[in-house]
Parts: C-alpha cells; sequence; structure tokens
C-alpha cells in the first residue's frame, strides 16, 4: 500500500494524521518534528524491489490502523509495574508504557554527583539541550528504514537520555520497559546513549505487550555512542506479542579505543526488522554485533546490518543465530565496508540458521566492501539442521524427543549469549526464551 | 527374571549383517565382559539395544526384566533403566553437564513434578567427586573440547547419576592412559552392586584388570564363540583371538 493510500484511510487519532501539537517541547524540537514529517510523507513505501528490503513481506507495513498512544488507567500503571521484572539487580530504570514514562528508579546520589544523567527524553530536551541535541538522531539510518526514521523522530514523545561522564564506571546494567498496551496502538521507543571518554556501562531494554496476540506498532531508534576507550554494552529482549509489527533502527558509533557490544533476542512480533549499524570511527575500536532469534509459526525476522570500518586498526564482529521453526522467515542482509585508509582492519560475520521444520525458510545476504588494504575478513552464512547423533545422545538418556530438540536449540543459542559475559543477563535471556519454548 | 536377556539377535546396517544369531543373558547384579576382534559386532551390538535407527534388527529378542525392549523408543529404554555409555560420545556444543543431566533426570519423573534442585546439586558434587573431577566440570559444555579420558569419565558420570538398572560400556578404556583408566574403572567398581547388570564391551584384555567381570564372552563374526569365567580373558589374552575363531564351532555356553 502506498503512503497516499494510507493517507486516505487515516482516521483521526491514527499516526498517519501527524504529529500531535500537545506535547510542550521547546521549538526547536517541535520544528524537527514538523520536518521529519514532511520527510516521512515524502519518502516512498518500501517495496520489495529495494535492495534493503529484498524478501522482506513489506505488504505487513500498512501503518493505517495503528493510532497514537492512548492514556493508560491506574489499574494499566499498576499492572504494568507489578509485571516488570527483568534482573534481580539494577543501577537504575525506566518504565514506559504506551510511551509513557510510569516509573523512574533514579541513579543513586553517588553516580548523580559524578554527572550521570539518567532522565526522560522530554526533560532531557530541555535541561540539556545541547548534549542532546548534538547526538540526537545524528547518524542517518542508512540500511533501508529512512521513511521510519523520519516517522520516529516526527513522533517520539518520551524515551531514555543516558549521558556516562568521563571515567565513570556504572557497575550494575540500567534496564529499561517498553510496553505496548491497548490494541493498535502505536509506540516510538527511543534510546540515547552517549558515554564520554573511558565511561563503562550496561543497558537491557525489555520490549514487552500486555496482552499477548493484541496488535500494536513499535518503531524504535537506539543512538549509542561509546566515546574514546569507553566499554559500551546493550542488550535488547524484544518479546512483542505475536501480532506486532516492529521496526528499530540501531546506530552504534565506537570512537578510538572504545568497544561497544549489543546483543539483540528476538522473540515476539509478526514482522520484526532490526537495522543494526555500527561506525568504527577511531583506531583501535571494537564492535561485537550480536543477535539471537527463535522464530516460531508465521514470524518473520529481517536483520540487516553494516559494520562501517572508517578507521585503521579496527575490528568488528557479528555472531546472528536463528532457530526457525513452522513457516518462520529470517532475513539477514549483512554488509562489511572497509572504508580507503581504514587498514589493518579486522570484520567478522557469522550467521547460523538452524532449520527445524522443513517450511521454515532462512534468507541471507552476506556482503563485502573492502577499499583498504591490509584486512583481515571473513563472513558466511550457512543453514543446518539438529544433528541427529546429537539427538540421539541425548535421547539415550531418557530425554524425550521435542525436549531433546529444546535442548539443543537452547545450546545453539547460547554461544552467542556467553559472549555478553554477563551471568544475570545470560539466565534472564535464556528464561525468557525457555518461556517462548514453553507456550 | 531380573536380566537382560538376548535372544539369537540378528542386526543388518545397509544390506551387510553384522550380528547374526547372538544371544546372552545378563543378569542383573553381575558384570559380564564382551570381547573380541574389531569389526566382531560388538559396537553394532550396543547401539542396536540403545535404540539406535541406523541399525536393522532382522530377527531375535531383546528383554529387559522380562519387557521387549526392541518395542521401545531409545529415551523409553533408558527411562526404562537401560543405560549406554558410548564409544564416541557426542559433543553438545552450549548444554552445561549440569544442565544435561538435570534434563535426563526430570524426563525420570511424572509430569508436572520438578526436580529437586538442592538434593540435585549434591548428588551431582558427591558423584564428581567419586570420579576425580572438579566441580566446575559441571558447567562446562557436555563433552565439547574434552580430552578422551574427559569424555569417558563423564560418561561414568552420567551412569552414576541415572542410576540404571542395565549399563552396556562400550569401549570405555578405549584412547585412556592407566591413570585415566584406574579412575574409569574405580568409579565403574563403585557402582557395582546387586542392582546394576554391566555388560562391558572391550577389545582389550587391559581393562579387565581393574574391571574384574564375573563371565567374559567372546564374540566372533556376528557370534558368541566362547563363554567362559574371567580367566578365558586371560587365555584369550595369552592365545588371541585366531584361537577363539578356531573354536567358534565348538562352542559352549557356559552358563
Amino acid at each position: 500500500m502506498s503512503s497516499v493510500a494510507n493517507h486516505e484511510v487515516a482516521k483521526s487519532g491514527s499516526i498517519l494524521s501527524g504529529p500531535a501539537e500537545f506535547r510542550e517541547f521547546p521549538d526547536w524540537f517541535r520544528d524537527q518534528q514538523r520536518a521529519a514529517w514532511q520527510q516521512f510523507e515524502s519518502l516512498p513505501q518500501p517495496t520489495r524491489k529495494d535492495q534493503a528490503w529484498r524478501f522482506a513481506n513489506v505488504g505487513l507495513l500498512d501503518l493505517g490502523p495503528f493510532k497514537i498512544s492512548s492514556p493508560l488507567s491506574e489499574d494499566d500503571r499498576k499492572n504494568i509495574l507489578k509485571y516488570s521484572s527483568g534482573l534481580d539487580h539494577y543501577a537504575a530504570r525506566m518504565i514506559f508504557g504506551n510511551d509513557q514514562l510510569i516509573e523512574r528508579d533514579v541513579v543513586s546520589d553517588d553516580l548523580k554527583r559524578r554527572g550521570v544523567i539518567f532522565q526522560p527524553l522530554e526533560r532531557a530536551i530541555v535541561e540539556h539541550a545541547d548534549l542532546f541535541r548534538k547526538y540526537f538522531m545524528s547518524t542517518e539510518a542508512a540500511l533501508g528504514s529512512a521513511k521510519f526514521a523520519a516517522l520516529h523522530k516526527a513522533l517520539v514523545s518520551s524515551g531514555t537520555f543516558l549521558f556516562v561522564p568521563r571515567g565513570v564506571e556504572i557497575e550494575q546494567p540500567i534496564e529499561i520497559f517498553h510496553w505496548l498496551r491497548h490494541d493498535d496502538v502505536s509506540i516510538f521507543p527511543h534510546l540515547l546513549l552517549v558515554t564520554d571518554e573511558l565511561a563503562k556501562v550496561t543497558v537491557i531494554e525489555h520490549f514487552r505487550s500486555c496482552n499477548r496476540t493484541a496488535p500494536g506498532f513499535a518503531c524504535g531508534v537506539n543512538d549509542l555512542i561509546a566515546g574514546p576507550g569507553a566499554k559500551v554494552t546493550y542488550v535488547c529482549a524484544q518479546n512483542w506479542a505475536s501480532n506486532v509489527i516492529a521496526l528499530q533502527m540501531n546506530s552504534t558509533t565506537v570512537d578510538h579505543d572504545a568497544s561497544a557490544m549489543s546483543l539483540n533476542l528476538h522473540l515476539g512480533s509478526r514482522y520484526s526488522r532490526f537495522e543494526s549499524l555500527s561506525r568504527l570511527i577511531g583506531e583501535g575500536g571494537r564492535s561485537d554485533l550480536l543477535a539471537v532469534a527463535v522464530a516460531k509459526h508465521e514470524q518473520e525476522f529481517d536483520a540487516r546490518t553494516l559494520q562501517d570500518h572508517v578507521s585503521p586498526h579496527t575490528a568488528s564482529d557479528l555472531l546472528y543465530k536463528n532457530a526457525l521453526d513452522d513457516r518462520a522467515r529470517t532475513i539477514f542482509g549483512g554488509l562489511i565496508r572497509v572504508e580507503p585508509h581504514a587498514h589493518f582492519a579486522d570484520a567478522y560475520q557469522k550467521v547460523r540458521n538452524l532449520l527445524l521444520s522443513d517450511d521454515a525458510e532462512a534468507n541471507s545476504m552476506p556482503g563485502l566492501e573492502i577499499l583498504a588494504d591490509n584486512v583481515r575478513c571473513t563472513h558466511g552464512a550457512t543453514s543446518g539442521q539438529i544433528e541427529e547423533d546429537q539427538l540421539f545422545y541425548l535421547r539415550s538418556r531418557g530425554i524425550p524427543t521435542k525436549a531433546a530438540q529444546r535442548l539443543l536449540v537452547t545450546g545453539f543459542l547460547d554461544e552467542v549469549i556467553q559472549r555478553l559475559n554477563h551471568s544475570a543477563i545470560a539466565t534472564h535471556l535464556h528464561r525468557v526464551i525457555e518461556e517462548k519454548f514453553a507456550a | 527374571m531380573k536380566e537382560l536377556n538376548i535372544e539369537n539377535l540378528h542386526v543388518t546396517v545397509g544390506d551387510q549383517e553384522i550380528v547374526r544369531g547372538l544371544t546372552l543373558r545378563v543378569p542383573r547384579g553381575e558384570v559380564h565382559a564382551l570381547m573380541g576382534p574389531n569389526g566382531s559386532g560388538k559396537s553394532t551390538l550396543a547401539k542396536v539395544l540403545a535404540g539406535h535407527l541406523d541399525y536393522q534388527v532382522t530377527a531375535g529378542k531383546v528383554f529387559m526384566d522380562g519387557e521387549n525392549l526392541l518395542e521401545l523408543e531409545p529415551d523409553e529404554r533408558a527411562r526404562r533403566g537401560l543405560f549406554m555409555a558410548f564409544q564416541y560420545p557426542s559433543e553438545i556444543p552450549g548444554v552445561t553437564i549440569a544442565n544435561f543431566l538435570r534434563a535426563a533426570l526430570q524426563s525420570r519423573l511424572p509430569e508436572g513434578e520438578e526436580l529437586e534442585a538442592t538434593d540435585y546439586y549434591a548428588k551431582l558434587y558427591e558423584k564428581i567427586e567419586l570420579l576425580g573431577m572438579d566441580r566446575s566440570f559441571t558447567s562446562r559444555a557436555v563433552n565439547e573440547g574434552f580430552s578422551g579420558g574427559e569424555k569417558k569419565r563423564t560418561e561414568i558420570l552420567q551412569l552414576a547419576i541415572l542410576e540404571p538398572k542395565y549399563a552396556v560400556l562400550d569401549e570405555t578404556d578405549s584412547g585412556l592412559d592407566i591413570d585415566a583408566l584406574k579412575t574409569v574403572a574405580h568409579g565403574v567398581n563403585s557402582l557395582r552392586g546387586p542392582d546394576l547388570g554391566i555388560l562391558l564391551i572391550t577389545h582389550y584384555q587391559r581393562l579387565l584388570n581393574y574391571i574384574i567381570p564375573d563371565h567374559v564372552h567372546v564374540m566372533v563374526a556376528g557370534r558368541i564363540v566362547r563363554s567362559g569365567r574371567k580367566e578365558l580373558a586371560l587365555e584369550l589374552e595369552e592365545r588371541g583371538y585366531d584361537w577363539a575363531r578356531e573354536g567358534a564351532f565348538e562352542a559352549v555356553y557356559t552358563r
């Protein structure tokens, strides 16, 4: 469906009727939103013929039915709070339902005194305008979703701003929850994480739905900025309801000697597209891109990545693993680009698909674009089935076939989760994966 | 009768008959060694007992405590009390020994009943020590990157935890140095008792110095050609398998 057609069916309250004017954002931000809306309207709806959308079921991107977020009742808020359990220990957290901030557990006084800023976006826009403005959506969405990045920019109304100053290390992870409440609601989760020199932080985001079958639309943007020598770990546990359409655009910028690691777990939604752009802009920078997906029924997970080596002596390592059952589909389109002068780059890309059904379909499109010398680069995507010998071995210990398959899938995915080297988060991710198997 | 009873078993792989009319009884509480040269069908027998699908039983029967084993799925056989220690155990990346054995024990409980975690770990650590292994071993992925000795010890660890009625140990001594062999033998010996019948499959007499069998059977070309007491193993060591082959026609079942 073209965007023009979308317009005709747009009803009042539909996201296609444009940005709301009631938010009390500063003028500069509102101007940006208006401009972004125009950009959204002028950009064409993606088609399957676009290389960036190849294999994708673009027909699912009909935004007509989705509404601007609706208010929450007291009960909604209470329930969302009650079910917002993730890690046992965290440094701070924010909980959003329908893009409205429900609770914020602030960082400790000590961290505050040392300059850590952990604020909802609408406050950061006002109180830290310069810092915020410098980094807010400063990287173009280069992987196909420019139209939806514009939509996000036009309609974003809340989110998280986290700034970790020079040399500050936050021990425990910071947790963020985004909940979808009500049918056909749309949300625009936003995270802007800026770390200064030698700072260290881990953030985990949980994307969840209150109702396991309610349709909805989530269009999120994450910008992670790793300053010189900083260490940033980002984890996203996506578990939207089975009828949700989700688009997520992540960009990571890695300065010299910094390292960034991101892991995205995909369990929920009907269609979930996930774009991950990692730019290595300083010597000695390293980026690890990890993803785990368990796709069942008719789910489609669509991952597009770019490992962009801008500076020499940079390293990137991508490891994506998908387990596919029933008629599920996954798409991987990943490019390693080593720009001119980015000599001595190490770039790896590995995609593994485990097919549990003959009807499942895994599409992989790895790509290389090497414009520098002395580069070490490997990439490969393979698909396979469960090894009969392994299955027999587990069964010979009394484990029934279904449980044995589950165990093998868990083991297959574990390699990725172990890379995080964080046992509390690993335990949590395994638990939500288990829950999906049990459902 | 509490025994593993194999009657006139014939097994083919592809179109080749590997086991050709094998009859053998292993009563609970006894250790029977099955010796034979390479290609005699020993490992095929082990895999058939465990229920491997690549092997076709064309004739014969196997009963475990009176129950027809060949009608059961591999996992059912294990839950009823059969255990096989593999000659070449599979590597299971990403699945820790602790989780693997937990799943195996969980599968033996009635539906809806949860394995008690504290008791489980207490038992796991007790058996780990029995086999001279470190506790940290239980958080390694099953057999992944293990040395030959570690793999075999892990098989015996599983035997110790799962407490089967009958255990088939397929070439558990192969690839072990003398220290590893002693450790494994010690593990097996400590599990001997009236509730466990063991079929010990081996090519060499060496293992039988450490695990003294009650009976020894010699298998050649898919059949048992000689059976006897433990001394038979020594005689075989001295005279070689050719002697056993010659005896194929005068095979006497001494039991």
